[in-house]
């Protein structure tokens, strides 16, 4: 079965190659290994500037720790990390990456806008911070101790902290978590504005449906590795593949095979069980050459989909197969 | 915020980090903290007073009187208590993912270590004055004030040990705590090191205490004013800041596996 995945040399296919458009980011063979835990397990991934990556999967699965690789805070076990060309510290150095992560990293004794000089005075360069403020929607909040801003409003301030030094690369971690719908559009709007002028966003997620309506491309990780990674569109049709189930006697499952969009045949004594990505050839087939009744057609739920393919099947090689529409 | 980003045009910021703004807003956010109003200011001045006010206190010693053997000590105190807390404060932040985020910046963890020593001296230099100040007023130690300034200033070299300590036990213990086990462990560590009262030179409690780490810092704080500086004091007060320094070392290495 053929793993799905967008080759390496998509950088040059999205962005014309030049110094200044180094890929946004670039992981080589990365594996971390804590202890005798594999947390990833080898991982090659290229993302140009200005693309919205979400990054898909179950708990476990490794996405924090090659965030982490990626933020230099813990260092490949092998393999190489390159953000924007650099090494991941000397990007965070020239201010080139943010993150924003979901719960901690501010001082309760401090007021915003200390927070925020504070950060601000760590950068060789940085926006003003009274704009910063205002961008945020925090302006009013500016004297007000940390420790009395609702979550919403804490979060407001990671982000303003965030954007401070402008940065090339912004990795994130559940953002919208807590938003309700109208702020979600808010949010995924700026984020989309900002992308336009060449910020790339990548963001951990759970919610597959989140990753599809906002996302350029989606990496599903399961157990370290890359199982997936396509478009919105390639990952909805992989998960909106549906069941034929039929009884036939003496199927022929060759036959069944050749029809267009087939991913598996089933042959269970007198019922046959067919996947595609689109079932009407094979409901047709099914009754108009062959002597098939009971026909049933069930649909593979989104979430179902997500499982296969992020689940565990106990089994570490298992992969997805996708016959998507090129990209 | 509407031009291309590009990548290529950014610099590092010089100093590894180091600026004025942050040990100004540091600074306004300790004097804030009423515990550390309460140890810097109140706490030390208090003992001061209650200790240095009994009988006996204008009888001589070295170049001054015992007014000021005690004044000298509990400045010592103040500001290793100060310096301290100051230096605990690390793991406050620790566990509130502050260093984590400041792991997202530029600012070098090395810088971010120095600021916060600097900040744990600053303070404990207020805390030297301060008692410095109610003894000056109280016009009851008596020393030269040559002799006066160099106590002070050796008193806050000697603080440098116990920022140290503060950072080494914030690594070591999680969170809040660090302030329960150094609250404590430093009175104790004072009673053994002849800070709050004089142990038996040739006892077996002096034995013992000569190699506790508030001891030698004591003895080379109030050399000026006793005039003797015993080699095992120096010696005391130099091995143990090697080892506070590498313990915070040694664990703050340790730490950025997993900020």
């Amino acid at each position: 079965m053929d793993l799905l995945s967008v080759p390496d040399d998509r950088a040059t296919a999205g962005a014309p190659a030049s110094p200044s458009t180094a890929a946004a980011i670039r992981l080589r063979g990365v594996t971390k290994d804590f202890g005798a835990v594999h947390a990833v397990r080898g991982i090659d991934l290229t993302v140009v500037p200005g693309e919205i990556v979400a990054f898909l999967g179950p708990n476990g699965a490794g996405k924090t720790t090659t965030l982490d690789v990626l933020l230099g805070l813990s260092h490949a076990t092998t393999g190489t990390a390159e953000v924007l060309g650099l090494q991941p510290r000397q990007a965070i150095a020239r201010g080139l990456v943010a993150a924003v992560m979901q719960t901690g990293g501010l001082l309760k004794d401090l007021t915003v806008r200390e927070t925020v000089t504070y950060m601000a005075s760590l950068f060789a360069d940085t926006q003003p911070i009274d704009a910063v403020l205002e961008h945020a929607g925090i302006s009013d909040l500016a004297n007000r101790k940390v420790g009395k801003c609702s979550g919403g409003e804490q979060q407001r301030l990671r982000f303003a902290i965030a954007l401070l030094s402008d940065p090339a690369l912004l990795l994130l971690d559940e953002p919208t978590t807590g938003m309700d719908v109208e702020g979600r559009r808010a949010f995924w709007a700026a984020i989309r504005a900002d992308a336009e002028r060449g910020r790339t966003v990548l963001f951990a997620t759970h919610y597959l449906e989140e990753a599809d309506q906002y996302a350029d491309r989606i990496v599903l990780m399961r157990k370290g590795r890359i199982v997936a990674d396509g478009t919105g569109s390639q990952i909805r049709a992989l998960a909106a593949g549906r069941t034929v189930r039929a009884t036939l006697e003496g199927a022929d499952p060759d036959a069944l095979s050749r029809i267009d969009g087939v991913e598996s045949v089933e042959v269970r004594g007198d019922t046959v069980l067919v996947h595609a990505k689109d079932t009407d050839p094979v409901a047709r087939y099914l009754l108009n050459e062959t002597s098939a009744h009971d026909l049933e057609i069930t649909a593979r739920g989104i979430e179902q989909a997500f499982l296969a393919l992020t689940g565990d099947h106990g089994d570490d090689d298992t992969t997805a197969t996708l016959e998507g529409e090129p990209r | 915020m509407t031009t291309t980003i590009d990548p290529t045009a950014r610099r590092v910021p010089p100093l590894g980090g180091f600026n004025l703004t942050v040990l100004r807003i540091e600074l306004t956010r300790m004097l804030r903290n009423r515990r550390t109003i309460v140890f810097t200011f109140v706490f030390p001045a208090a003992l001061f007073l209650a200790i240095g006010s009994s009988a006996g206190t204008q009888e001589r010693v070295g170049h001054g009187n015992v007014a000021a053997y005690i004044m000298v000590s509990m400045a010592l105190y103040g500001a290793a208590l100060t310096a301290a807390a100051g230096g605990a404060m690390v793991a406050t932040e620790r566990a509130m993912g502050w260093s984590r985020q400041l792991r997202l910046t530029p600012l070098h963890p090395a810088v971010y270590i120095s600021m916060k020593a600097l900040i744990a001296l600053i303070l404990g230099a207020v805390a030297i004055l301060v008692v410095n100040v109610v003894g000056l007023v109280q016009n009851k130690a008596s020393m030269p004030t040559t002799v006066w300034v160099e106590c002070a200033v050796l008193t806050l070299v000697c603080t440098m040990v116990f920022a140290a300590l503060g950072v080494f036990v914030g690594y070591l213990v999680p969170g809040e705590n660090a302030m329960q086990i150094l609250g404590p462990g430093l009175a104790l560590l004072s009673f053994l090191g002849n800070v709050f009262i004089p142990l038996d030179s040739g006892s077996t409690l002096w034995d013992i205490a000569a190699w506790t780490p508030m001891f030698g810092v004591a003895e080379v704080s109030r050399a000026p004013l006793t005039g003797e500086l015993p080699w095992y004091a120096v010696v005391n007060a130099v091995a143990w800041l090697a080892v506070f320094v590498a313990g915070a070392a040694w664990r703050m290495s340790k730490d950025t596996a997993r900020v």
